[in-house]
């Protein structure tokens, strides 16, 4: 029997699920962790597996007569395509990551049970295109966050009514596209608006962003960042939104996402403390793949979706070293000089090279992604491309502001040592590998965006003809 | 056969050398393995030593050859059909060679100084891999043979002179002027982007042979329309003028003097000073077609020469001098770039040859500083009077009243950092505070309570226990 064709998927999905139960059993926060991390491990070894039968095109037929989903939904809810193939292992291992760097002062306060129950729900989502099961599995994401919040005794009240409100329009939107009923025409303005103000509210859109502020306020850091950097509602904005979409509601989506970006940017450049300048460096990237999405053209969607997929791995990396620093330190000032550098330079390094990453810098794995980002863009509207390359130069002043506040100045004096973890050192050099590697080598990894874009233009055409003509245009173009 | 196989092989071992050289140190440093700091000098030795020899291998070459322009194709980096694509190519012509071979010697010569200097430096590491990827930014640049692979090299360049200006952590006086020579840096590469993109948008690929219409170096003429040139050519200007501080941008040049004395020297003396005319080279044929567009350029170049030397004039302190005396050069260099585009392509060599005469004296003055006022000092005592200044003293300018005010102005550098800062930056902070105050009334307001625990963050350390 050929092992890849093994139901992966749905292996690590349960094993996240079981390891969510398990751990809730253990009272012991050292047990706690070490199972949290067995089953964070496991789950990212079975959803790599499940990407590499995908792409040594293993057959789903095979894979299927294994699979547990047709005895409990009585179909094949949850399947990798070319979209999520990448996106579905990279999940997992931000997850493996983050429980392997959590140093024994944090993990009191991180739960490994909600991460695990999160990770089970993200994977879902992310390999799910079924427009209900997608919406039930969005609203069930908004409820461990707000878990975290009750655990640790914080206010809840501004996270609540904008989820309820996110939930309200998401559902009125899904019911509204759903009664419409016509597959093969743009959905009516009266589904699409519901539509689009839920995703620009989840994507924590300007001026409905303040929620994802808060939020990391109040949240622990590590489920913070595990909770935004797959760009979950990015996903919900291609799964639901881009095939039946008219061009007004993604010029909608793309003029409000274009300002989060600049206007994010530059809020990231003033902040006074290390979370919201990561909360607010976080919105201003994700709004620029949002962006990307908007102009829809082949060249924009490869750029978007290589931003996404570099944008995960290099916030998720440059927020474990923010992480790795609080453990340390506790929480940052970015008013004063800290001096943090001699502690540990590989921290240093790794995030200056996680945060260069965010930016695009050139060799790192997000810099062709900004390059076709920008180069779509300023052929499909010139201010679009302006506005890209302000937001990006504003997110890189950002960054290195950062650096020179948290790893400059006057040394801090500590009477114990203050160096990096064994295991921490491993997560984040595993980024910083994947972060170059990715960088000096980028054609395979644009090669396979690029197929995810052309079947989510496909997608799109299926229900608005009108938009083959374009494409058809676009793909015979020299 | 063989022949034609030496100048594309020596071609790639110029990239190759400071590329291994920066992953050799990068890594160790990564990884936090120290090396002795005579292993780092040797590997820089030897990554420079072997750099420079194979580009006068390929000059040489060049020369028996005949060969005015060896283009070295190192494939497609990223390519999608019919949509995007992004080739590394290497150009080896009379405005690269003789740039590459001017990194190489002057880097050469610098780590030479730089390894004395440096000795048991704390950061000794920190310094060497930072010069790396600056050497290995020169190149790229220097021999780009697209502007994608030239920005490539760019952006190095300037992250690398930030965090070298930023170099003394300790204080933070080097950390904050490094921020501000990298706010002014990503301005110019914004610029930068733009145009790549824009040259993409205007010829369907950003390739300078194709720019040239496959003539070498001067010789190329643009096929770009005069209005589409001038746009190119502004932003290309503005990238120019982040990069080699002309004016407005010129208040970065003293800041960054907060640098190691070495790398100032390479930097601000001799190379990435440079940078910026070396742009204006190269795309030479796009500044050809525009009348309107090389007359501003003229009008930077001696607005920043002019300033350059009044505020020059007044420095008290050597590095500064130097660093102004070396805008003063620059500005002229730009200017004289500017009346290239006007007359003939051909007189493109003039501002090549300056800016090689300029870079070599200038580094020599550098690195000469440390120990001049020492000297100046013993000659000083030695013949019993003072040494005479030089110079045009700013009293022998205009009336009395006029020399009052080029005297304040040259004293407060023109005021442009307080320009920018007054009117740009300080703006911009307010604005985007007052913005943040009104996202924590809104939040105060939805919560019903206080919502920022970040308030609470104390500025200064006290207990590593002090968690959140």
């Amino acid at each position: 029997m050929n092992v890849l064709a093994l139901p992966w998927l749905d292996i690590s999905i349960l094993v996240a699920f079981i390891g969510a139960f398990w751990v809730s059993r253990q009272s012991d926060p050292l047990r706690a962790h070490r199972f949290g991390l067995g089953f964070t491990g496991t789950s990212f070894f079975c959803s790599f597996m499940a990407w590499l039968a995908y792409y040594l095109g293993t057959d789903s037929v095979l894979i299927t007569r294994w699979s547990l989903q047709p005895f409990l939904f009585g179909r094949q809810l949850f399947s990798l395509d070319e979209l999520s193939a990448p996106l579905v292992p990279t999940i997992a291992l931000l997850h493996f990551l983050t429980a392997l760097a959590t140093p024994r002062t944090l993990m009191r306060r991180f739960s490994f049970t909600w991460s695990l129950f999160s990770e089970t729900l993200r994977l879902a989502t992310f390999s799910c295109k079924e427009p209900w099961v997608l919406i039930a599995l969005l609203v069930m994401s908004t409820v461990p966050p707000y878990i975290e919040l009750k655990n640790r005794d914080r206010p809840t009240r501004l996270y609540t009514r904008h989820m309820l409100l996110f939930i309200v329009l998401l559902i009125v939107g899904g019911a509204g596209v759903e009664l419409a009923g016509s597959a093969t025409t743009p959905a009516p303005w009266w589904a699409a608006i519901p539509l689009l103000l839920a995703i620009l509210l989840i994507c924590g859109t300007v001026p409905a962003h303040c929620w994802l502020t808060d939020w990391f306020e109040h949240a622990s850091f590590g489920i913070a960042i595990l909770n935004v950097s797959p760009l979950t509602g990015v996903y919900a904005a291609v799964r639901l939104v881009l095939p039946i979409a008219p061009d007004w509601v993604l010029q909608s989506i793309g003029i409000f996402s274009l300002i989060t970006a600049v206007y994010a940017a530059a809020m990231a450049t003033v902040q006074r403390e290390d979370r919201r300048f990561y909360a607010y460096l976080f919105l201003s990237i994700s709004s620029m793949v949002l962006v990307g999405l908007e102009l829809h053209t082949q060249l924009s969607l490869c750029g978007s979706l290589c931003l996404w997929f570099s944008t995960m791995l290099s916030l998720g990396g440059f927020g474990l070293t923010l992480r790795a620093l609080e453990g340390r330190f506790g929480r940052l000032s970015l008013t004063r000089h800290h001096g943090l550098y001699e502690h540990s330079p590989t921290l240093a390094v790794c995030f200056m090279l996680t945060g260069l990453a965010c930016i695009g810098f050139p060799l790192t794995l997000g810099f062709i992604s900004s390059e076709l980002l920008v180069e779509s863009a300023v052929e499909a509207n010139p201010y679009v491309g302006i506005g890209i390359v302000a937001a990006s130069a504003l997110n890189g002043i950002a960054v290195l502001r950062a650096y020179f506040l948290l790893f400059t100045g006057a040394r801090h004096h500590s009477t114990v040592s203050l160096q990096l973890g064994f295991w921490e050192r491993f997560a984040v050099l595993t980024i910083a590998a994947i972060i170059l590697g990715g960088g000096l080598f980028p054609q395979p990894g644009v090669t396979t965006r690029m197929q995810a874009a052309k079947e989510i233009l496909a997608d799109r055409m299926v229900h608005i003809p009108s938009e083959r003509v374009d494409h058809a245009e676009e793909d015979r173009e020299p | 056969m063989f022949s034609e196989q030496i100048p594309l092989f020596f071609g790639f071992v110029v990239v190759a050398c400071p590329t291994i050289l920066t992953i050799v140190l990068g890594l160790s440093s990564l990884l936090e393995y120290k090396l002795e700091e005579r292993s780092t000098e040797k590997l820089v030795y030897f990554a420079t030593g072997v750099g420079l020899i194979a580009s006068l291998i390929v000059l040489a070459s060049m020369l028996i050859g005949g060969s005015r322009h060896i283009t070295v194709e190192l494939g497609q980096w990223v390519m999608i059909p019919h949509l995007y694509h992004f080739s590394v190519k290497l150009v080896f012509d009379r405005l690269s060679v003789p740039f590459a071979i001017l990194t190489f010697v002057l880097s050469g010569t610098i780590a030479a100084f730089a390894g004395r200097y440096m000795h048991r430096e704390k950061g000794f590491n920190r310094f060497f891999v930072l010069y790396s990827l600056f050497v290995l930014g020169m190149i790229v640049t220097s021999l780009a043979g697209t502007i994608e692979t030239l920005f490539t090299g760019w952006e190095l360049v300037g992250l690398s002179s930030a965090l070298l200006v930023g170099f003394f952590q300790e204080r933070p006086a080097p950390s904050r002027n490094g921020l501000w020579v990298w706010i002014n840096y990503r301005f110019a590469d914004a610029a930068l982007l733009l145009a790549d993109v824009v040259l993409h948008h205007f010829n369907g690929e950003g390739d300078f042979d194709q720019m040239l219409l496959a003539v070498s170096w001067p010789d190329g003429h643009s096929a770009l329309s005069s209005q589409q040139a001038l746009l190119v050519g502004l932003l290309l200007l503005v990238a120019a003028a982040g990069k080699s501080a002309l004016v407005p941008f010129s208040g970065w040049l003293p800041r960054a003097m907060e640098g190691p004395t070495p790398s100032s020297a390479v930097f601000y003396g001799a190379l990435s000073v440079h940078l910026g005319a070396f742009l204006l080279l190269r795309s030479s044929p796009i500044l050809q077609q525009s009348t309107t567009l090389c007359v501003i350029i003229i009008i930077v170049g001696l607005l920043t020469a002019i300033y350059a030397y009044l505020v020059g004039t007044v420095q008290t302190d050597i590095k500064s001098a130097l660093s102004f005396a070396s805008l003063s050069q620059v500005g002229l260099i730009v200017a004289e770039i500017g009346c290239v585009g006007l007359v003939d392509p051909e007189w493109g060599y003039i501002p090549l040859v300056h800016i090689l005469g300029h870079a070599f004296l200038r580094t020599l003055q550098f690195v000469r500083a440390p120990s001049l006022l020492q000297d100046y000092r013993t000659l000083e005592d030695a013949i019993g009077k003072n040494l005479d200044q030089g110079g045009v003293p700013l009293s022998s300018l205009g009336t009395r009243k006029a020399q009052s005010w080029i005297y304040r102005f040259a004293m407060e550098r023109g005021s442009l950092d307080t320009i920018l800062l007054d009117y740009v930056v300080n703006p911009f902070v307010k604005a985007f505070r007052w913005c943040d105050g009104l996202e924590r009334r809104w939040t105060d307001f939805l919560s019903g309570e206080s919502s920022r625990e970040s308030d609470l963050i104390k500025s200064q350390l006290e207990t590593i226990e002090d968690f959140s």
